[in-house]
């Protein structure tokens, strides 16, 4: 599904406009990868395969030569797939992804932090407390601040189980 | 006042302070080598938060130069007929830091006084309360926002957010803008830096948007305002370290010289201490040799 919806993307802007850049995969297949957060550096100009993101209108991978685009995050696992094979997962809690036209790709997250250091007991807690909120919750601000903590935790729990 | 033996030349301690030229000399002495203390200690305090504000700076300038990355990549320059202008200051609350706030408070000036020279509509966005008294008496109409509490503690995302949360809902709709901050570029210099930022409306038409697929309006509106927290943030951090760096060198100038002027004044006190005792002497001397 991913592959398909990637070549779609791929073949849309060649008729849009009359410009070619990435003509194939493996022509410019570097992609520059920079992935941080206000207080932590993850990636910088890193190398990398492949990067899985959730956005608010879906998760999608970005391979090298990804069509250029502005995504914005919403709480959930991004998965980075290293050139050796290797991936890591990181949580990130909402943000925004850049993919340029020349294969450079910033993801840049309010707060991310790798999945192992996140305790599955502590978000069920914060889940559960989450949820008796939205009862209490009355007007539609507290309403929807309870609504995003609902979600992240509820994202957490499902990436840790 | 002191009833004068011919045989008393053993002057105590303590007669001198009578004098008033040394009474003076002594008050001045004293009052400097509390400055000299003060100022050490001020070194040493602005020395520790500027190598906390360093270390927090290297994971932030990859944070903010990612997130300005897109405006330079796509190359995105607003149109020339755009009349309203947003300028954020970045600055702080205390002062004793050499050039900081004045550096960015002129550069200020002189965009305001370019842009309505050319019948643009500016508005500045004051963070630091410095600034805010540096400009309000000239272009006191021309400000949007003050913020306070600035400086004290290092700044956080969260603090970059509100500060863009109250921009959004102040209601000025700009269409393009800068930031204007002191860019960190080692322990004894920084330069006062522009950023560029802009408004939903001019990226959306901006002519290289196109390459960038399948954006709707809601997702770039949300993009547009996290990118402004980014790069409040980031202007913040860079201040900070500019500013710590500078009330240390400026400490330690103020320092130098208080030891410099302690020099002077204790010679300067030991020659009219000499003086004083050689005039008693004579005086005395003289004196008895009238008899």
């Amino acid at each position: 599904m991913m592959a398909a919806r990637f070549l779609l993307r791929r073949a849309v802007p060649a008729m849009r406009q009359a410009r070619c850049y990435a003509d194939a995969p493996g022509a410019s297949a570097q992609m520059s990868f920079t992935f941080a957060s206000p207080t932590e550096v993850f990636f910088q100009g890193a190398s990398v395969k492949q990067i899985d993101v959730p956005t608010l209108t879906g998760a999608f991978g970005i391979l090298p030569a990804h069509v250029p685009t502005l995504q914005v995050l919403r709480p959930g696992v991004v998965t980075v797939f290293s050139d050796d094979g290797s991936s890591k997962k990181f949580f990130v809690s909402s943000g925004s992804v850049t993919v340029n036209a020349d294969s450079s790709v910033q993801l840049l997250a309010e707060e991310a932090c790798p999945l192992d250091s996140l305790d599955l007991a502590t978000a069920k807690a914060n889940l559960e407390k989450a949820q008796a909120d939205m009862v209490g919750a009355s007007d539609e601000a507290s309403r929807a601040e309870v609504q995003i903590s609902i979600e992240a935790n509820e994202a957490i729990v499902k990436a840790l189980e | 006042m002191f009833a004068r033996s011919s045989a008393a030349v053993f002057l105590p301690q303590w007669y001198i302070y009578f004098n008033y030229r040394t009474l003076m000399l002594t008050i001045r002495l004293k009052s400097v080598k509390n400055i000299q203390k003060i100022t050490k200690s001020m070194k040493m305090v602005a020395a520790a938060k500027y190598s906390r504000a360093e270390r927090s700076l290297k994971p932030a300038r990859v944070y903010g130069t990612g997130a300005l990355a897109l405006y330079e990549k796509a190359d995105i320059k607003a149109p020339e007929d755009k009349n309203k202008h947003l300028i954020i200051g970045v600055s702080s609350d205390r002062g004793l830091c050499g050039a900081i706030h004045s550096s960015v408070a002129k550069t200020i000036k002189g965009e305001i006084a370019k842009l309505t020279g050319a019948g643009k509509e500016v508005m500045v966005v004051n963070i630091g309360d410095k600034l805010r008294g540096l400009l309000y008496r000239t272009h006191g109409k021309h400000i949007l926002i003050n913020c306070k509490e600035v400086g004290r503690k290092p700044p956080t995302f969260a603090d970059a957010s509100i500060i863009a949360t109250e921009l959004l809902n102040s209601g000025y709709e700009f269409d393009q803008g800068s930031i204007i901050y002191n860019r960190f570029r080692s322990v004894i210099s920084y330069k006062t830096d522009e950023k560029p930022l802009f408004s939903m409306e001019t990226v959306a038409n901006s002519e290289n948007m196109g390459i960038y697929d399948d954006i709707d309006a809601d997702v770039l509106r949300n993009y547009q305002e996290f990118a402004l927290v980014n790069v409040i943030y980031f202007g913040l951090k860079e201040s900070t370290t500019s500013e710590q760096s500078a009330r240390m060198t400026a400490m330690d100038s103020a320092s130098k010289n208080a030891s410099e002027m302690i020099d002077k004044l204790t010679l300067t006190f030991n020659r009219t201490r000499q003086a004083v005792i050689t005039k008693e002497l004579i005086e005395i001397i003289s004196g008895a040799a009238a008899l």
